[in-house]
């Protein structure tokens, strides 16, 4: 079913289409889907083009400021690319104490990259993100579906050495 | 599968019951939780899954994988039942011996047992552990006892029982009046009597009426709820299906923070498998009651924990909190009365229904009952998750059930609360934990998370962190919270910074204020506390940093000068080893220098010297 034009878009391959179509198809009914159908989409692409938003409000028969002023809000979603492998570095304050503001330090050096910025290369993207109720294994660092425990200032480079 | 009437349930009981307390064969529970995830637990009971099968063992042993154990710190875990054997920090290859010794020579493995860091003995039983000794499960019974994903282990320890007495042999009232009785307070933060929120809800006119759970433990440093739906997922649910009944509502949803994957993967199990067995959905047991659950995901935003902003992002809206009244007892989701209550908070309910109230109220303090789930964590010795009665001393937690404070240092304090708590000194370790009592020391009971601070923990950089958590999760919609914690951020950095002149102090005192009395919702009401607490305790810091350019713990980079004491330093070479950069010049026997082209400041050698030598 295709509810709105497609919009061109990079980012966007022709198999994503069909499940984000799928995503809005089922939830255009429930009220207050909205926020599940964007952590959906955003799933899918990775991150949340404009162009999608858009797209997201017309099959959503939503307002655009709507679509947008939710997404706005959210810390969940974002707007740009993202490297191949997200950094999620706990600042929560478990982690704080336990050190974690000197692994975001090295890993910045090391890889030429801010903080919720990407690695030139696009190998990274490195995002504070609030506690992650880990915080027996402090410092902790999730990438993809692995919990790293106990990290340290030194131990974090020989981590990332296994994402490529 | 058979929908279950009441009856179905008792025979479904005792033939789980059996299977559970099952004396002849050997349950090896390991802990599949978060924590010993992440250290390796899953390749462990793989491990285990393997040579039970090529040993052919299958009808002798119960592998289960439990939700969070508690002892993180110690993780892998393995509890062998009979014998409540305490195996600890296990790895693949651990697994052969375990399984020919202790289960088929009987002849348990001393090498994985828990050393007492005190005594220096070998602990076998869990029980024995002072880690566990000093603690009452109550929220958290089941946990490390039956497999999560298993409704079948849920109701072989009583699980649903407590439902079918409420749908069948109790008023709304009587429900109600069984919570009141048992002083049940609310585990969120705020501790609001949970029955009397009850009472209000049911009170309300209306059709329509809601029930849902707070999961969204937003607090950093907090782990209780993700490790109670994660071990006990079905006592939340039938905490809800029993709320329900009291208020008369026929829709729940559960707020869970999308951080959270394996709690919400668990509880979405637990739902379906619920729905299966009749015991959620139409009609439940045959009773005629109809109540549904669904899960609802947050999407990252702190301020959504609060109960009328929680209500507005299920609305799939911005999550921005309202002024009350009115109440969402009267007024919650989509304007229908509605009670929101937290996941510990629900977690006790069906125990106080199968065992009173007054069974509930025997244990704790005045005005504070029963037990309390804290999550401990930063420089502590035995991390993890703990329940306690109230009453207990926070000395005790830190000390006994924790084990003190790791390499040798000092205690500085512990903080309570979360952003909108405050910090405990040591020379208030002895207050009890209780609602009030916590209060008055400057600090809130909170959700239940604890962090330890040591020494050389800066307090005027953790007022900072607070401050800078507080003002980045504000919504926005108030002036006071938006503009005034931006100024007491302002004011924070510049005096870590080593600008601080002395007339901040007072600024930052007038600026909480105001804030406090004037914000519109909780976040900003209490998000001054941090501040508050650290300059009424330690107050001696801020003064350093803006009378002496000095940080006393030598946290706030600026005013370190990244030198090494020609007098203090013992030529040990640690921290010339421990720098990740090589930025430390050293030779054996030599005063280090650091080369201060080369460094990248990232303290790694302060936190390495033993001898306090790096200026
Ligand atoms: C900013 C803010 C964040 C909150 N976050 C949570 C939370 O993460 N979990 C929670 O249970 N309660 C949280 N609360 C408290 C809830 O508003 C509410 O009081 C609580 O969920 C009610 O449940 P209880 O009475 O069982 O504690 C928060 C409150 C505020 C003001
Ligand atoms: S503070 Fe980092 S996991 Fe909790």
């Amino acid at each position: 079913m295709s509810l709105a034009m497609r919009p061109e878009h990079a980012d966007i391959t022709p198999d994503m289409w069909p499940q984000i179509d799928e995503v809005i198809a089922v939830n255009r009914s429930i009220k207050g889907s909205v926020i599940a159908v964007l952590r959906q989409c955003q799933d899918v692409v990775g991150y949340l083009p404009v162009e999608l938003m858009e797209y997201i409000a017309s099959g959503m028969n939503l307002a655009r400021s709507d679509v947008f002023g939710v997404a706005s809000f959210y810390a969940l979603f974002s707007f740009e690319p993202k490297g191949r492998h997200t950094l999620k570095v706990c600042t929560g304050t478990a982690c704080y104490v336990k050190g974690i503001k000197e692994i975001i330090t090295r890993i910045c050096n090391e890889y030429d990259m801010e903080e919720g910025g990407t690695s030139p290369d696009m190998r990274f993207t490195l995002e504070p993100v609030r506690c992650l109720g880990a915080c027996g294994l402090a410092p902790v660092m999730v990438i993809g579906a692995d919990t790293h425990g106990d990290v340290s200032s030194d131990k974090v480079v020989d981590i990332l050495q296994a994402y490529e | 599968m058979d929908r279950f009437t009441i009856e179905d349930l008792t025979a479904a009981r005792t033939k789980a019951a059996a299977v559970l307390e099952n004396p002849d064969i050997f349950h090896l529970m390991v802990c599949s939780g978060t924590g010993c995830h992440a250290t390796g637990s899953l390749p462990v009971v793989e491990a285990l899954r393997q040579e039970v099968a090529q040993r052919d063992l299958g009808d002798k042993v119960r592998v289960v994988e439990t939700g969070c154990n508690g002892f993180c710190a110690a993780g892998p875990i393995m509890v062998v039942h009979p014998g409540d054997i305490f195996y600890q920090k296990l790895k693949v290859e651990d697994v052969p011996v375990i399984i020919e010794e202790h289960i088929l020579k009987g002849k348990p493995v001393e090498k994985y047992f828990y050393k007492d860091p005190v005594s220096k003995k070998k602990i076998p039983s869990q029980d024995d552990i002072p880690f566990f000794a000093h603690q009452m499960p109550r929220a958290l019974r089941n946990k490390g006892l039956i497999d999560p994903e298993s409704i079948d282990d849920y109701i072989g320890r009583d699980g649903y029982r407590a439902t079918a007495k409420a749908l069948q042999e109790m008023s709304a009232d009587e429900i109600i009046e069984e919570v009141k009785t048992s002083g049940l307070r609310g585990r969120g933060g705020a501790g609001f009597p949970a029955g009397m929120k009850w009472q209000f809800a049911k009170a309300s006119p209306g059709e329509t009426k809601f029930v849902l759970c707070n999961a969204d433990e937003g607090d950093p440093g907090a782990f209780m709820d993700r490790s109670i739906l994660e071990a006990d997922p079905h006592a939340v649910l039938e905490g809800m299906i029993i709320a329900a009944k009291a208020i008369n509502a026929r829709q729940g949803y559960v707020y869970a923070r999308t951080e959270y994957p394996l709690a919400i993967r668990r509880l979405g199990i637990a739902i379906e498998q619920a729905h299966e067995r009749g015991l959620i959905g139409d009609d439940i047991m045959g009773t005629g009651f109809n109540f549904h659950v669904e899960i609802y995901q947050g999407a990252g935003a702190f301020v959504c924990g609060e109960e009328t902003a929680l209500m507005r992002s299920i609305e799939g809206r911005r999550g921005m909190p309202r002024p009350r009244p009115p109440f969402p007892a009267h007024k919650g989701l989509w304007e229908k009365p509605t009670i929101l209550n937290n996941v510990e908070t629900l977690a006790n309910v069906p125990q106080i229904i199968l065992n009173g109230g007054d069974w509930y109220a025997s244990v704790g303090t005045e005005t504070s009952k029963g037990t309390k789930v804290f999550a401990l964590s930063g420089d502590v010795n035995n991390i993890g998750l703990l329940e306690v009665p109230m009453g207990t001393s926070l000395r005790k937690m830190i000390y006994d059930i924790g084990g003190g404070i790791p390499k040798k240092r000092k205690f500085k304090a512990v903080q309570l609360g979360g952003p909108s708590g405050g910090c405990v000194p040591e020379e208030y370790l002895d207050t009890p934990v209780d609602y009030e009592e916590i209060a008055k020391v400057g600090a809130i009971m909170g959700s239940g998370g604890a962090i330890v601070m040591d020494e050389n923990t800066c307090m005027v950089d953790m007022a900072r962190f607070f401050m800078d958590f507080i003002q980045d999760e504000s919504c926005g919609k108030c002036t006071p919270c938006r503009e005034g914690t931006r100024r007491q951020l302002e004011l924070l950095k510049k005096i870590c910074d080593g600008k601080g002149e002395p007339q901040d102090l007072n600024e930052l005192e007038s600026l909480s204020d105001v804030i406090k009395e004037t914000a519109l919702c909780g976040l900003g009401q209490t998000g001054p506390n941090p501040v508050l607490s650290t300059l009424r305790y330690f107050r001696h810091e801020y003064e350093a940093h803006i009378h002496e350019q000095r940080c006393p713990a030598k946290r706030c980079v600026a005013l370190l000068k990244f030198e090494v004491n020609e007098e203090l330093c013992t030529r040990c070479g640690m921290c010339a080893r421990a720098c990740p950069v090589d930025a430390v010049e050293w030779e054996k026997k030599q005063l280090a220098r650091i080369d201060k082209e080369k460094c990248i400041e990232c303290l790694t050698c302060y936190d390495k010297c033993k001898f306090n030598a790096i200026d």
